[in-house]
């Protein structure tokens, strides 16, 4: 009832005023804007999870005794950190995974193993993931030296100090760095539209392209991704909220 | 400054709709007919290693300028420039892969019957064996966002696009797999195939939604487009396009044929 009411409305609004959502009203555009919005979720929610975690990994293998572990960090640092992400996207899905093998689908043809989704999430996770690990290190080398001695003495092991010291600590004085680099990670999302991931630009781009709405469809996307990004910034202040502890920081 | 003037009051003369001359006398007395051709489209349009204009609209031109006795002139053009081209004077007949339109025919006069037509097309592997548009449900099919008939092949056929941003990256795709077809213009598909590179691949199905394409003449000009009607009929009696087609090894349009059969 709802539904209709709203849909009616737009198309109203098409037929006076020539101001064309038709995603609201077009049953095809609206499911295949849900669709789009659904799958720019999931690859901001598997890419933040993944790109912190990655960022932990590292900023944890930038402290090793091992002199390959620390190099091993250092080089993905710097080759994810200093090249542009949609070169990233176009390299993982068009360069790497023609050297990966390919598996035979129901026309006989072969079909590489991973698709674009998945490489758009390994390609963002590894982009931001990059950062995060110097992100965190600034984190851990706040923490003051004694702080370490400290939990030396008391006997912590290295895994020990790292798990209940250093990253509760790192992570509170880090957080507002990562905020920023997560919300920016929201915004490289729609860059997977260059490999065909129908995420929201995707679909905007071949709604506007039939029914010629580009400045409506604009005006959504802008609307969508302040929305996804003010959820996200929210959730980080709540966790920052969660993690304050007087006289540490702000 | 002079000639500014008098190019401008020739401009505001010409919109008034007043024929000022024959525009058929004009280029019989400067014995050169300039077209307007596409540079970047073979096998319609396109340019020779030594910078030769070649291809089937060139060769079209060069049969109009035959008939009215005179030289013939090429003028490379491209989708954006092409009507003004005409507009200003530049080129006397613009043959370049247009679209008949409504709402070209407000601005220029476009001659009529129209002399070939376009669709969309399927590009597969030898491979894949494919016999109707129906077989699609299901599919994977790369093609170019924003291309019109990605929707249409969705709900119609129900395939499953994969757009790209540009040509070379779904021909990557559809090398690589990602897809069992490439969704293009018909036409372009045609000069895909003639490269060797992608002589795997093949155009087994009808185009569909076939846009018929015309060549126009500035507005008004009515004894020239008349001349050109007449010619263009004589093409499709003889069945001259369908030779051209041949000629540079493309697929008989299904247009081309029905033309010829109306008028043989």
């Amino acid at each position: 009832m709802l539904g209709s009411t709203i849909a009616g409305w737009f198309s109203h609004l098409n037929d006076t005023t020539g101001i064309n959502f038709t995603v609201f009203y077009d049953s095809y555009d609206g499911s295949r804007f849900l669709s789009g919005f659904w799958v720019t979720l999931e690859l901001c929610g598997v890419t933040i999870l993944g790109s912190v975690l990655l960022g932990v990994l590292g900023a944890w293998g930038q402290g090793s005794r091992l002199r390959w572990v620390r190099a091993l960090v250092a080089s993905y640092v710097h080759l994810f950190r200093n090249t542009p992400p949609l070169v990233q996207i176009y390299f993982f899905y068009f360069g790497l995974s023609a050297m990966l093998p390919a598996s035979k689908n129901a026309f006989g043809m072969t079909q590489p193993l991973i698709n674009g989704f998945t490489w758009a999430c390994i390609s963002l996770t590894c982009f931001a993931g990059a950062f995060n690990v110097e992100i965190f290190r600034s984190g851990i080398e706040a923490i003051p030296g004694a702080t370490l001695e400290a939990a030396e003495a008391l006997g912590f092991t290295r895994v020990q100090t790292y798990r209940h010291i250093v990253l509760p600590l790192g992570l509170r004085i880090c957080l507002p760095a990562l905020t920023n680099n997560l919300v920016n990670l929201v915004k490289t999302t729609p860059l997977a539209y260059a490999i065909a991931v129908p995420e929201l630009l995707y679909v905007s781009n071949q709604i506007w392209s039939d029914s010629e709405n580009v400045p409506e469809m604009m005006i959504l996307l802008f609307i969508i991704y302040i929305a996804l990004v003010g959820v996200l910034v929210f959730a980080m202040h709540l966790w920052a909220r969660a993690l304050r502890r007087p006289g540490l920081g702000t | 400054m002079k000639s500014y003037k008098i190019a401008a009051l020739t401009f505001l003369l010409g919109t008034a709709g007043i024929a000022h001359a024959d525009e058929l006398q004009d280029i019989k007395s400067a014995g050169v007919l300039i077209v307007g051709v596409k540079a970047d489209y073979p096998p319609f349009g396109s340019l020779s290693p030594t910078g030769a204009n070649i291809g089937i609209e060139p060769e079209l031109g060069a049969d109009v300028a035959k008939r009215l006795g005179v030289k013939i002139q090429y003028v490379p053009v491209v989708a954006a420039n092409r009507i003004q081209f005409l507009q200003q004077g530049k080129i006397n007949l613009l043959i370049a892969t247009m679209n008949d339109t409504p709402e070209r025919e407000k601005i220029v006069d476009i001659v009529h019957p129209d002399y070939y037509a376009s669709g969309y097309n399927l590009m597969v592997p030898k491979t894949v064996k494919i016999t109707s548009w129906a077989e699609l449900k299901g599919v994977p099919v790369c093609a170019i966002q924003g291309a019109f008939y990605n929707k249409e092949i969705a709900e119609k056929y129900g395939a499953e696009t994969v757009a790209f941003t540009g040509v070379a990256e779904a021909l990557t795709a559809l090398r690589q797999g990602r897809c069992n077809a490439f969704v293009y213009d018909d036409t372009a598909i045609e000069g895909k195939l003639q490269d060797p590179s992608w002589s795997d691949y093949d155009m087994p199905l009808a185009s569909q939604d076939a846009k018929p394409w015309g060549m126009a003449v500035k507005q008004g000009e009515t004894g020239f487009a008349d001349f050109l009607s007449k010619t263009i009929i004589d093409w499709d009696k003889t069945g001259y396009i369908l030779k051209l087609e041949t000629k540079y090894g493309i697929k008989h349009a299904a247009f081309a044929v029905q033309a010829h059969a109306k008028y043989k």
